[in-house]
């Protein structure tokens, strides 16, 4: 590996600000639906375009960089699509044109209100993702966390009853706290090393702390990121999060937000504390504990949830916290698998949570005790539904199995044999929980016989898709994106120190 | 003319003041009109003030000729330029919305209330300006008084919360002429810059720690810091809309400016924070008032009084700032001060919308067609709330920042702590009223019954935001929270760095 | 010991006076009562000032032909008396402020005592 060279360039904050002027664009035309659904797909070709254009560059080691002005004395507001960025931008980007997409099938097939309400936030939404993925030092991630914190809340909030705003409540009661929490350390970090860009094996040098003080630390960080990752105990804003419509739960809620979270603790493992800081004061163990905590646990609740989108959503905090463990156990190939998690739980869980939208747009069907053949109704959509359990549960062909293989493969070169039964064990858990749903969609016959079949083109075209990416990116990781070789890069930058 | 620049705002104040009840006998028009020219002609000046200080320095101004310190003297450095220029803006904009509202609250007496208001403006930008103690307390009393007046001009309980308001703020006035008392004596002198180098050579004399004790009670009690602050939610709830988005913004930060200057510029950083740690006492003090006006302000009803109770707490960062005494927590204080004059004046603004509207403010009854009606006076609302709870990139995140860096700078966990969990007291007692606004359904939507006609009738209770003169002014407040908060560094760089008190 | 409290009458009858004016704004109920505690407290400030420039021997600082402008020593201290002739006007700004507001208290609520004005604002 070569060091990167930094070059200027607009195109990160072109990235960010698509979407921030196609949400004006939806704003003002909310009255012609189908211009405003035009804006949200062209801006997110756009965006997915603006963030492809940066991956050769990115890939020969050439890192584009936008600095715009200072926004505290010494601390600038800038970008800096690095490798990592770029991870995580193509992701966020490549899946937000499927959900446009799909959304549309989804409000129209329901009939849902303030469309327009919903179609901004969304874009703003994706401003703000694409602005944490290239934030370049750590007061503009927060800046953006924060924005994407207000701009999820009308998402959550959308359909207005009860249970929806009191989800809401807890949403901003748990995201606001960790937003806090997050300023508290950046400005600690600040003061103790001056600077806060991110720098791949951490930021800060030859400062010298007391062991109680990183401690503190690292929990502040811990809890300012670890709510959206949904961490242990930090998690269970994220279930109740599932009021909101679900295209929402599957891109921001799957994709997304929580992803932004994992993002984040990655950031700070590998880029704000480094390896070297995470080791000698064994902050790597206890973030490995915690995370293979909650891998376990979120599964068991997995099994006790009859809400298809409840079940769903412990298993996405069970596989953030894949995510978590490669980023603490820091060796080669956890890091790898831990980042191709991203990628791949991504592909497959949206794909799920497609399904599951489907599922309720065409027959408001929203437990699983009450899928008795819906397979024959919708072959289609369910056999993506199968393919995406089977990635989850670490099987080869698809995508999860990399992921997986690599993470276990990570655990043994940190000499740990606990996270691979960690992993083993997950495996059979998200097998079992997932199993059912299969068998029940395929092998039972129907109470009562379904009216209807599949639902609208619109969604069933991009959960195909996902599904196809999924197998595609199991068979092939490195296709179209060079999601392995950026994983790769970015481990051996984070490990060896090297680059910025 | 154009030398003399930092004196003509304060006279020309005081000239229209007096001008107005005069111009406006046959048509009382005439008031509003003349009152708005006062203020562009005065923040007019004080940018270009401002201008000539961020290019050259600080400027003197001697009234009669007279040198210093037998005279009287106005410095602009670039706080007081700054203080001012905030101040007059805001009351620009403030008046400008006085205007669409037409008088509701304070009908027949428009005349008064126009020169009440630059009797206000004129008290403020002398205390600002002034570089002499004395002349100090007689604007701070033209400002206090015209202050009693703007709030008591209004309906129902205002004459007894205004009484009572007068009443704590003479006590306070009074302790600051006795405290300068004290110090002249010893000092012998009134001049600011005087008294600051003769001070040194006397530290130790009593009647020095006296005199600081005394200002800082006096200053305290009309900056409203906590356990003084008994007259402030009264005041603000029962004054009339447009006074209180008029002394919310003005009133507090005017005390808080002269508490900045009289202990760091006047008895210096070394003597109040070492000698006599009376800064430690401020900060923990504005601590506490910040969780207690957060508290309260949760528990209010009342929508003004909420606002008010929140005031307390935000007066309480800036009086942390203070307590702090190094250059992060000053740079935090100052940069409240023009924060929380935009975040308070858009929101009380917002506040007398809604009263104008529907003729009461009560958070228990709003709900979703208050923002159908005022859409663009909610989202102003909604932007200004965000700032309050701190959130980037507006500009409330911005002096939390800076008051969280100087909280860590001095090593003091519990100060970082209020800032942040005060952050999330507000998010609650905000978010709550969003909630009300953007989420529940008027009443008639709320029977289930599908009833157009009513529903008309309910909505056309509201007079609705046709009026660009209400809307615009707090529109221009909360949105220009935006770029203050992505400029600040300009801000801090450009203004507050330029005059850290020595020794910080 | 007894030079100091003797030498000192001035102040303390000024303290007095201080305490005397402090009490009555705060523990009086009836609202008169209060501003008349207001102006024993300005005057106890006004005359601590004046106090201050007390010199034995000396005149008042008004032009004197017998004693000449030139001998400063023979005059009291004219500063604290100029601030004091303002600080005298302020104080009678700030009580016609203070009573036009209590007349429109009264008009209101036909009362000045405060326990009584708690209630009826709470009736109203």
């Amino acid at each position: 590996m070569t060091y990167p060279e930094i070059y200027r360039s607009i195109i990160p904050f072109y990235a960010v600000m698509v979407s921030l002027i196609a949400a004006l664009l939806i704003m003002l035309s909310s009255r012609h639906a189908n211009l405003r659904e035009f804006w949200t797909l062209a801006a997110s070709i756009v965006k997915f375009s603006l963030v492809f254009l940066l991956l050769p560059g990115a890939l020969a080691g050439r890192i584009a960089e936008y600095t715009f002005w200072e926004i505290s004395p010494g601390i600038a507001l800038a970008l800096k699509a690095d490798q990592f960025g770029i991870f995580f931008a193509l992701i966020a980007s490549g899946l937000w044109i499927l959900t446009s997409i799909y959304s549309i099938g989804y409000v129209r097939g329901l009939k849902e209100h303030k469309q327009t309400r919903y179609f901004a936030s969304f874009a703003v939404c994706l401003s703000a993702t694409i602005g944490i993925a290239f934030a370049a030092n750590l007061l503009t991630f927060v800046l953006f966390y924060e924005i994407l914190t207000i701009a999820t809340y009308p998402l959550v909030i959308h359909k207005e009853t009860k249970i929806a705003v009191s989800a809401g409540r807890k949403y901003l009661v748990y995201t606001l706290t960790a937003g806090v929490l997050l300023i508290a350390a950046t400005a600690w970090t600040y003061r103790i090393a001056g600077t806060l860009d991110f720098r791949a094996g951490g930021l800060f040098g030859d400062a010298s702390f007391s062991p109680a003080a990183i401690t503190v630390l690292f929990l502040l960080f811990l809890g300012g990121v670890g709510v959206k990752a949904a961490v242990m105990p930090l998690h269970s804003w994220l279930p109740a999060a599932m009021a909101a419509p679900t295209p929402v739960s599957a891109l921001l809620h799957a994709v997304a937000v929580v992803k932004s979270g994992v993002f984040g603790v990655v950031r700070v493992v590998g880029f704000v504390f480094g390896p070297t800081l995470m080791r000698q004061f064994d902050l790597n163990i206890f973030l490995a504990t915690v995370a293979g905590a909650t891998i376990i646990l979120a599964s068991l609740l997995a099994f006790r949830q009859d809400n298809l989108k409840f079940r769903l959503a412990y298993s996405t905090v069970g596989h953030l916290s894949y995510i978590v463990l490669g980023a603490a156990l820091l060796s080669p190939a956890s890091l790898v698998g831990g980042l191709l998690h991203i990628a791949n739980h991504a592909t497959m869980k949206i794909t799920l949570f497609f399904c599951a939208g489907a599922i309720y747009v065409r027959h408001h069907k929203e437990k699983i005790s009450e899928l008795d053949g819906i397979g024959r109704a919708m072959p289609w959509t369910m056999g993506a539904f199968t393919v995406a359990a089977i990635g989850l549960a670490g099987i080869p062909p698809v995508n999860g199995f990399i992921s997986k293989w690599q993470l276990g493969l990570g655990s043994l070169q940190a000499g740990e044999m606990l996270p691979l039964a960690v992993l083993v064990l997950s495996g059979l858990l998200n097998a079992g929980y997932f199993a059912p749903i299969i068998s029940r969609a395929f092998f039972k016959t129907p109470t009562v016989p379904y009216e209807h079949g599949e639902a609208s083109y619109a969604m069933v075209i991009p959960l195909l898709v996902t599904a196809l990416l999924s197998i595609l990116l199991g068979l092939y990781p490195d296709l179209f994106f060079h999601f392995y070789r950026l994983a790769v890069e970015v481990s051996g930058g984070i490990l060896g120190g090297i680059g910025r | 003319m154009i030398q003399n620049s930092p004196a003509l705002v304060p006279l020309l104040l005081l000239a229209t003041a007096i001008a107005i009840p005069v111009l406006a006998i046959k048509k009382t028009g005439v008031a509003y009109l003349v009152a708005v020219a006062a203020a562009i002609g005065s923040v007019a000046i004080s940018a270009y003030n401002m201008f000539r200080v961020w290019k050259g320095g600080p400027l003197t101004y001697h009234f009669g000729g007279w040198m210093p310190p037998i005279g009287i003297e106005y410095v602009l450095d670039s706080l007081s330029a700054f203080v001012a220029l905030v101040v007059n803006v805001v009351a620009f904009i403030v008046l400008c919305h006085a205007g669409g509202l037409k008088g509701s609250d304070i009908s027949g007496k428009s005349v008064p209330y126009y020169s009440l208001v630059l009797l206000f403006l004129c008290g403020a930008n002398g205390i600002v300006m002034t570089g002499d103690l004395f002349n100090l307390y007689v604007f701070l009393e033209i400002f206090s008084l015209a202050g009693y007046g703007l709030i008591g001009i209004g309906e129902k309980q205002a004459p007894v919360a205004s009484f009572r308001y007068l009443i704590m703020g003479t006590v306070g006035a009074s302790f600051y002429l006795l405290g300068i008392g004290f110090l002249y004596i010893v000092t012998g002198s009134l001049n600011m810059a005087d008294v600051r180098d003769i001070l040194p050579h006397i530290h130790g004399n009593p009647a020095v720690a006296a005199a600081l004790s005394l200002i800082v009670i006096g200053v305290g009690i009309k900056m409203a810091i906590f356990p003084l602050q008994g007259w402030l939610p009264d005041a603000y709830t029962y004054a009339p809309s447009t006074s209180s988005a008029l002394v919310a913004p003005i009133g507090t930060k005017i005390a808080a400016y002269v508490l900045i200057r009289i202990m760091f510029f006047v008895f210096g950083v070394k003597f109040v924070s070492q000698s006599l740690p009376i800064t430690d006492l401020i900060a923990w003090l504005s601590a506490i008032g910040i969780i207690y006006g957060s508290v309260m302000a949760i528990a209010q009803n009342e929508m003004k009084r909420m606002l008010a109770y929140s005031s307390i707490a935000q007066i309480g960062y800036i009086g942390l700032g203070i307590g702090l005494a190094n250059p992060l927590g000053y740079i935090g204080a100052v940069l409240h001060i023009l924060n929380h004059a935009f975040m308070k004046g858009a929101l009380f603004l917002v506040a007398a919308n809604i009263r104008k509207n529907s003729g009461h403010s009560d958070i228990s009854k709003l709900d979703a067609s208050y923002r159908k009606k005022l859409p663009w006076s909610m989202a102003a609302f909604t932007l200004a709330a965000l700032s309050m709870i701190g959130l980037p990139p507006t500009a409330g995140f911005f002096s939390k920042w800076y008051l969280a860096l100087g909280a860590i700078d001095k090593g003091n966990w519990v100060f970082l702590a209020v800032i942040l969990i005060s952050s999330l007291l507000n998010a609650v007692y905000f978010f709550r009223i969003l909630e009300k606004v953007y989420l529940v359904p008027p009443p008639a939507q709320k029977a289930g019954e599908d009833l157009p006609a009513e529903t008309k009738n309910r909505e056309g209770s509201l007079i609705g935001e046709e009026k660009y003169s209400l809307m615009i002014p707090a529109v221009v407040l909360s949105f220009s929270l935006l770029l203050l908060g992505l400029l600040n560094a300009n801000i801090v760089k450009g203004i507050i760095q330029r005059i850290i008190p020595l020794g910080m | 010991m007894t030079d100091f409290i003797l030498g000192h009458y001035a102040y303390w009858a000024i303290i007095f006076l201080l305490i005397l004016g402090l009490y009555g704004m705060i523990f009086k109920n009836n609202l008169v009562k209060k501003l008349i505690g207001m102006t024993i407290l300005q005057v106890a400030i006004i005359m601590f000032y004046v106090a201050s420039a007390v010199k034995w021997s000396a005149t008042v600082p008004v032009l004197d032909p017998l004693a000449g402008a030139a001998d400063a020593a023979k005059y009291i201290s004219p500063l604290q008396h100029c601030l004091m002739l303002t600080a005298i006007v302020v104080g009678v700004a700030t009580s016609g402020v203070a009573f036009s507001l209590a007349i429109a208290i009264y008009r209101r609520y036909k009362t000045l005592n405060e326990s009584i004005l708690l209630e009826r604002m709470k009736s109203s």
